[in-house]
């Protein structure tokens, strides 16, 4: 297929909007005000305009919107919705039950902070509190890769192998206001890629009656979950067959993980979604003094690809974990603790820290990716951590 | 100038400095650069101080952090200076755009602040309102700007301008026209020293 792509300047909402639009799913619900986010604002107008076949529900709360949108779904209709902070938190009960239903729901979330104090602005808490929902979870840097990573999720959800719901995360404000450059898909490209949706099992499917929700004693209860496990773990094979048929049709490779500068390098910083362009740059300013450093990137953490994880950093002799929301565990943040029980089999370990950063959209500058790498370099000479957790940008 | 130029606007609450930030990354979009424009969110009130940004750049701009030290600051509401340090991390040899009646020189004084930096002004809010019918000063500032960094050919970047402004105001030819008529008015009429 030829690779016919328009660059233009959006948001990350708008192109996200965008994403949903060429997906033309058969409903959306949503909570139509804060903490909704313009997705759906946008997603109305393309309703309003005709330009979508979606049937748009408004509902009175973000768990209805999500009981609409499973509601939807197990009926047999493509179904989405999107989210935000607070309105991921009210709606983490029916969270479990779209996973335990089985449902392909695909949901984007602006990632942002989780009250009190009140608080709009970006972080990772939202999200991080939602890891054991039975939700894949799929990260995004910027405006395009929010975009890219929609539209492999609806294909990774409906997968008969995984039948799994997906968040699709990327930061709010960051990547949800910013205006940024990004390519987006011809119409009917996407359409062909996604393809039509032909669930195995609906409730509007009278020839062969099925019941979603029923009472499960203890008898199969642990056999349904341990099958929504199996189906994570099937996920990973599908991630990356879905990846590759993107790049086909658009030229950009998606992985577990991005790594830069990451074969050699003795000092790397992990980190999720938009931080990891900055780091970047620092890298660049780094290696062109000799330094080396590196950057990993992970783009999916439901399910958790730790083996490819440990591999990618089995070179590394300092590893810096920078996660952007709080467990409160006092053991550090969510990614750093999965990331470092990871390496409890690897024979070669590197020492590894971790920095709580960026909470409530405290803004995350080269000069504090700088200091990070230089305490890894300090670790290093030193041959152990001098902390293991540390909040970044606290004043002290 | 270097590859990569970052500007910063400061403004109140309601003078459409996030929509000047939009429209300028939007317009250097379609000459071939690459972009970011984005605000930073506060309160959200009409009238509170706020910052908005811009990135523009010919490869892909990866910072996703607010920019410290701008090439070109831009300053909608001459009454921020003071009570905010406009020129905080001004790069050597940038440059400060401020919407005033007022001399470059006479705004100079008032910043206080010594460096190699210069200083344009325009009556952006004078403009607006002769030829928009109203103060807001964030198109006119554009077409200031466009005078003191010329990185996109002037009328090319107003033909874009006419593109992106009939769509955001669904074709209503007495607004478009009057930012058109503003940006001109400021393009020409904005003084440095």
């Amino acid at each position: 297929m030829a690779l016919e792509t328009k660059q233009v300047a959006m948001t990350g909402n708008e192109a996200v909007a965008n994403a949903i639009k060429q997906i033309n799913p058969d409903v959306i619900a949503a909570y139509p005000i804060t903490p909704q986010t313009d997705i759906v604002q946008y997603y109305s107008s393309f309703v309003a305009d005709g330009q979508v076949d979606t049937q748009m529900v408004t509902v009175e709360s973000e768990h209805s919107a999500m009981s609409a949108t499973i509601g939807a779904s197990a009926a047999g209709a493509r179904a989405m919705t999107a989210t935000s902070s607070q309105g991921l938190a009210l709606m983490h009960e029916m969270l479990h039950i779209a996973s335990g239903f089985r449902l392909p729901i695909v949901m984007p979330v602006v990632n942002r902070a989780v009250s009190a104090p009140i608080n709009i602005h970006c972080d990772h808490s939202d999200t991080m509190a939602a890891l054991t929902t039975g939700w894949l979870q799929i990260y995004s840097e910027n405006a395009q890769e929010a975009y890219d990573n929609v539209i492999q999720a609806m294909r990774i959800a409906e997968d008969p192998r995984v039948r799994l719901p997906v968040m699709v995360c990327y930061d709010g404000f960051i990547t949800s206001h910013a205006v940024e450059n990004l390519f987006l898909l011809p119409d009917e490209t996407v359409k062909q890629f996604v393809g039509e949706y032909n669930p195995k099992h609906t409730l509007f499917d009278f020839d062969s009656p099925v019941t979603f929700g029923p009472l499960v004693l203890p008898d199969y209860f642990s056999e349904i979950k341990a099958q929504e496990a199996d189906a994570m773990r099937a996920a990973k094979e599908v991630i990356l067959e879905i990846a590759e048929e993107f790049a086909k049709i658009s030229g950009r490779k998606y992985g577990y993980y991005e790594g830069y500068h990451l074969e050699d390098a003795e000092r790397v910083i992990v980190v999720l979604s938009s931080t990891a362009g900055t780091a970047k740059e620092v890298v660049d300013e780094l290696r062109a003094q000799g330094e080396k450093v590196g950057l990993m990137k992970p783009r999916v953490i439901r399910p958790f690809p730790a083996e490819e994880f440990v591999k990618a950093l089995s070179g590394a002799k300092v590893v810096a974990v920078m996660d952007r929301a709080e467990t409160f565990s006092t053991q550090g943040g969510q990614l750093f603790t999965e990331l470092r029980a990871a390496f409890y089999e690897a024979p070669t370990k590197p020492l590894m820290r971790n920095y709580i950063f960026g909470l409530g959209g405290r803004d995350t500058t080269t000069a504090e990716i700088r200091r990070v790498f230089e305490d890894l370099k300090k670790d290093q000479e030193r041959g152990s951590v001098d902390r293991k957790v540390t909040h970044l940008d606290v004043r002290v | 100038m270097s590859k990569l130029v970052e500007i910063r606007w400061h403004a109140r609450g309601g003078q459409g400095a996030k929509t000047a930030s939009t429209l300028l990354a939007e317009a250097a979009l379609s000459a071939g650069k690459y972009v970011q424009g984005f605000p930073e969110y506060g309160p959200e009130r009409m009238g509170a101080p706020m910052l908005a940004f811009n990135r523009i750049g010919d490869e892909p701009i990866r910072i996703h952090s607010n920019v410290e030290n701008p090439d070109i600051v831009m300053v909608l509401d001459p009454s921020l200076i003071g009570p905010v340090n406009v020129a905080e991390g001004l790069k050597d040899g940038g440059v400060i755009v401020v919407n005033t009646q007022d001399e470059p020189q006479a705004v100079r004084q008032k910043l206080g602040v010594s460096g190699n930096f210069k200083v344009a002004t325009v009556d952006a809010s004078g403009i607006a309102v002769e030829t928009i019918g109203r103060d807001i000063p964030n198109t006119p500032m554009i077409g200031a700007l466009l005078k003191v960094y010329e990185f996109l050919p002037f009328e090319s970047f107003m033909e874009r301008m006419r593109i992106d402004l009939d769509r955001k105001f669904h074709g209503r030819k007495a607004i478009v026209e009057g930012n058109l008529n503003a940006m001109r008015r400021a393009y020409q009429e904005v003084k440095q020293a």
